[in-house]
């Protein structure tokens, strides 16, 4: 049973892909991406990792599709009719496609108790030990937020850089919004978006519940910070699609989404601070407290607070910044033509 | 707070960039911020250099777990010999920085370049401490991505273009390395470097082991810039900010030769890496004809960081050839390359930065007269000029000593020959902005040009110093790189 399910989300994958290839009309393309990474996080699912498969989910079809869309509303829909036909390009990709497929002849079958990776006394001390020595039950988290906790502040100072990037390109000068304005677009998207407009003041509480919840429950099912900032983030942006960014603008502070971005990789790396200043070595949670099973419970959820934190920043600055691009576009039309 | 000094190494500037935000509506204050954090790690890199000398390797367990089940850093000689070159151009190019970016960039971006500096000088330190071949790939994201947009940046408006072929590019590289290393730990079930070489022989002969060196080795490759894959650097250079391209030109590549030395000598093996792939031949072959054919571009080219770029792209064919001579003296040739070009780079790319101040443009055209206009920095040129070529006394003559020896020993006469052949391109290249500055009727105005400020000026002046220092005081450059080099080989040094 699981073989043919394996089969069958691998074709639809396969498909969605020459699909994508194939299409002219980006508007597509961005739905199909987005079906692509529901595909992929099902797959995940029927591979046993749950926690992959919910970043992706929330990842690869949620929030990556939503940008997607942002961008081709500000640039246009079609893709541009290519002249040139890349040969070359197509070499490369089957030459590194063959290879690929070369090298799974001498792989470990798929789930082979035999395969190194299972055979490995690292994979065998996080089963086994994992446990005593962190005090969760979800061996994922305890893997990416203690024993290659590093790794993770890593991921973390890089969806920092991304923020800050979009900031230092994308960002204008400081401008006022004038008030007049807003009401009138508030007007016209009032009566064109009734039902979604009430369907969204509906969903985006319970959103924002679920986004917490997964947020601190990331210790005993899958979940976490990365997944919980970027669902937070998606009720926000859900907001600003229906009530204007302008209108969104109003209730966060961008000056305040700002700080937070930093914030949240500074939580994180303080933690670490902290360890050393308490004897141990950098992102120690042993440390911490007394007893070194409540000092990982309190290192995991502070760092994965930061984590939430940087996450949910760096997403709404990039949505707020893409989407917040025509405004000067415009006035520069009008005014300097430059 | 000597014990943590390894981990202080990354995570001072990767601290202080998000710190910045606190102050980032006093652009100048983050600058002053940004250089104290450079200056730290300068200071924390000598100290670990002194401390690897004296005591040999440091091990520093992250989390406290021990590896492999946590993530080390291991600082021997070979990297503390890098994060010494990366920490110290980082902070003199920072001294310069202030001066050149207020009149290249927006007011409302500067605070935004100084966090992406920092970081991208984080990801290059944390690339280089690391002995956890995953976290090599994590501090490679942060380093590329603040890279795209720090080249972003730049002026002119071909930079978004420059700035977006370098991110297809560094991105395929990238990923070929994540694949490489995923396959690494698919037959293996490890990520620490050291247990990797040890279990790395026992599947030595699989098609999968095979796939992974390919994969992991292009993937670098992409990113140093090897001929035929150099094609995003010329303009990714020539487009950004000038300080950006002075502080990549003298490390970005640096640090992915670190990782190429890295994994085919520590991870998997000489023998492996010489006997899988016919790597001595492609190597030898690569970097003689990357020395060639961007030599001959860089000929041809208008624009100065044109020039120098495609000269970049030539040097690291010097230092694909050293590896490739594959003995412990063609390594050294390589590392004390690989600390002479960034010195030449990082002088010649700064002193760019001083005419884009004064005259806006580097093209050839505006250049004439300017020996006379800006005397100083074009001195400055002309000595890191003289060093690229390998005139004695500098220390580009040093590196081509030492290449010229290692591939003796081999018995490649002709390659000796060519690499001299090459340096012979390489005084055209320089002869063209000489002839252009001191032999040329001005095109600017008599009194309408000054001399550089003493801010970019002086940073000049310290790396030409350097250059020449350097040149003849050879202990710190070929000694580490020397004992760095035979650690590698495994000889006693």
């Amino acid at each position: 049973m699981e073989a043919i399910i394996d089969v069958v989300l691998l074709s639809f994958l396969v498909a969605v892909v020459i699909a994508i290839v194939w299409m002219k009309d980006l508007f597509t393309v961005a739905m199909l991406a987005g079906i692509y990474g529901l595909l992929t996080a099902s797959f995940f699912v029927a591979m046993d990792a749950v926690d992959v498969a919910f970043t992706e989910a929330s990842v690869g079809a949620g929030i990556s599709t939503l940008l997607m869309l942002v961008v081709i509303a500000k640039t246009g829909r079609y893709e541009r009719p290519v002249r040139h036909k890349p040969w070359l390009a197509l070499v490369v990709v089957l030459v590194t496609g063959g290879l690929l497929i070369y090298g799974t002849f001498d792989m470990p079958y798929f789930g082979s108790a035999q395969a190194p990776a299972q055979l490995n006394e690292t994979t065998a001390h996080y089963i086994d030990d994992s446990f005593e020595e962190i005090g969760i039950p979800n061996i994922v988290t305890s893997v990416l937020a203690s024993y290659r906790a590093f790794d993770t502040f890593g991921e973390v100072v890089v969806i920092f850089t991304a923020g800050i990037g979009i900031l230092a390109l994308l960002s204008g000068p400081a401008r006022r919004e004038e008030d007049a304005d807003i009401d009138a677009i508030n007007e016209t998207m009032h009566k064109e978006h009734m039902v979604l407009r009430i369907v969204a003041k509906i969903l985006i509480p319970f959103i924002l519940i679920f986004a917490l919840y997964v947020q601190f429950h990331g210790d005993y099912g899958p979940g976490g910070g990365f997944q919980a900032g970027v669902i937070f983030a998606a009720a926000i942006i859900l907001y600003s699609m229906l009530f204007g960014l302008d209108t969104a603008r109003q209730v966060i502070n961008q000056a305040w989404v700002r700080l937070i971005a930093a914030i949240g990789v500074l939580l994180y790396g303080s933690v670490g601070m902290v360890s050393f200043l308490n004897g141990g070595t950098f992102l120690d949670y042993n440390v911490l407290m007394e007893d070194p099973i409540a000092g990982q419970h309190l290192g995991i959820i502070l760092i994965e607070l930061g984590v939430g934190l940087t996450v949910t920043a760096v997403m709404t600055i990039i949505f707020f910044n893409f989407a917040g691009r025509q405004v000067p576009v415009k006035k520069t039309d009008n005014n300097q033509g430059a | 707070m000597t014990l943590h000094l390894p981990i202080l190494q990354v995570i001072v500037p990767l601290i202080a960039a998000p710190l910045c935000m606190f102050l980032k509506q006093y652009p100048k204050a983050v600058w002053l911020f940004s250089l104290l954090a450079s200056a730290l790690t300068l200071l924390i890199s000598a100290l670990l250099l002194q401390q690897v000398l004296t005591s040999g390797t440091i091990i520093y367990e992250l989390g406290g777990w021990q590896p492999p089940w946590g993530i080390e850093y291991r600082i021997d000689q070979l990297n503390a010999y890098l994060l010494l070159i990366i920490s110290a151009i980082s902070t003199i190019v920072l001294v310069a920085a202030q001066t050149s970016i207020e009149k290249e960039l927006e007011s409302y971006r500067q605070s935004y370049f100084y966090m992406l500096y920092l970081l991208s000088l984080a990801g290059m330190l944390g690339i280089v401490a690391t002995a956890d071949a995953f976290n090599v790939f994590v501090f490679l994201e942060i380093s590329s991505l603040s890279a795209y947009a720090l080249i972003a940046l730049g002026k002119d408006r071909r930079a978004l273009w420059a700035s977006y072929q370098y991110l297809i590019m560094g991105t395929v590289g990238a990923t070929f390395i994540l694949i490489g290393i995923g396959l690494m730990y698919q037959m293996t079930g490890t990520l620490n470097m050291n247990d990797l070489a040890q279990r790395l022989p026992e599947v030595a002969e699989t098609r999968t082991v095979f796939v992974a060196f390919a994969f992991t080795v292009v993937g670098i490759c992409l990113k140093l810039a090897l001929f035929p894959l150099h094609l995003w650097l010329p303009n990714a250079y020539a487009y950004a900010p000038s300080i950006v391209t002075a502080f990549f030109a003298a490390t970005a590549t640096k640090v992915a030769i670190y990782l190429l030395i890295r994994f085919t000598f520590s991870i998997f093996g000489l023998s492996f890496s010489f006997t899988t792939l016919p790597l001595q031949t492609l190597f030898l072959l690569l970097g003689l004809l990357g020395v060639f054919i961007a030599s001959m571009t860089a000929i041809y080219q208008n624009n100065v960081k044109h020039i120098f770029a495609y000269s970049s792209v030539a040097q690291v064919g010097y230092m694909i050839v050293g590896l490739s001579v594959g003995s412990a003296l063609g390594l050294t040739a390589t590392l004390i390359h690989l600390f002479n070009h960034a010195l030449m780079k990082s002088a010649l790319f700064l002193a760019l930065a001083a005419v884009m101040y004064r005259i806006g443009s580097v093209q050839l055209n505006q250049f004439h007269g300017l020996g006379r206009q800006m005397p100083l920095t074009m001195a400055a040129i002309v000595v890191g000029g003289l060093s690229l070529v390998g005139v004695p006394l500098t220390v580009g003559f040093v590196s081509k000593w030492y290449l010229v020896l290692a591939v003796i020993e081999n018995g490649w006469w002709h390659v000796a020959l060519l690499i001299l052949l090459g340096s012979l391109l390489a005084i055209i290249y320089l002869w063209k902005i000489v002839e252009a500055a001191y032999f040329k009727p001005p095109v600017h105005e008599a009194g309408t040009i000054k001399e550089a400020p003493y801010s970019i000026l002086i940073p000049v002046w310290v790396l030409i110093f350097a250059n020449l220092y350097f040149g003849i005081d050879t202990r710190l450059s070929v000694e580490v790189a020397q004992s760095a080099a035979q650690s590698l080989f495994g000889v006693a040094p």
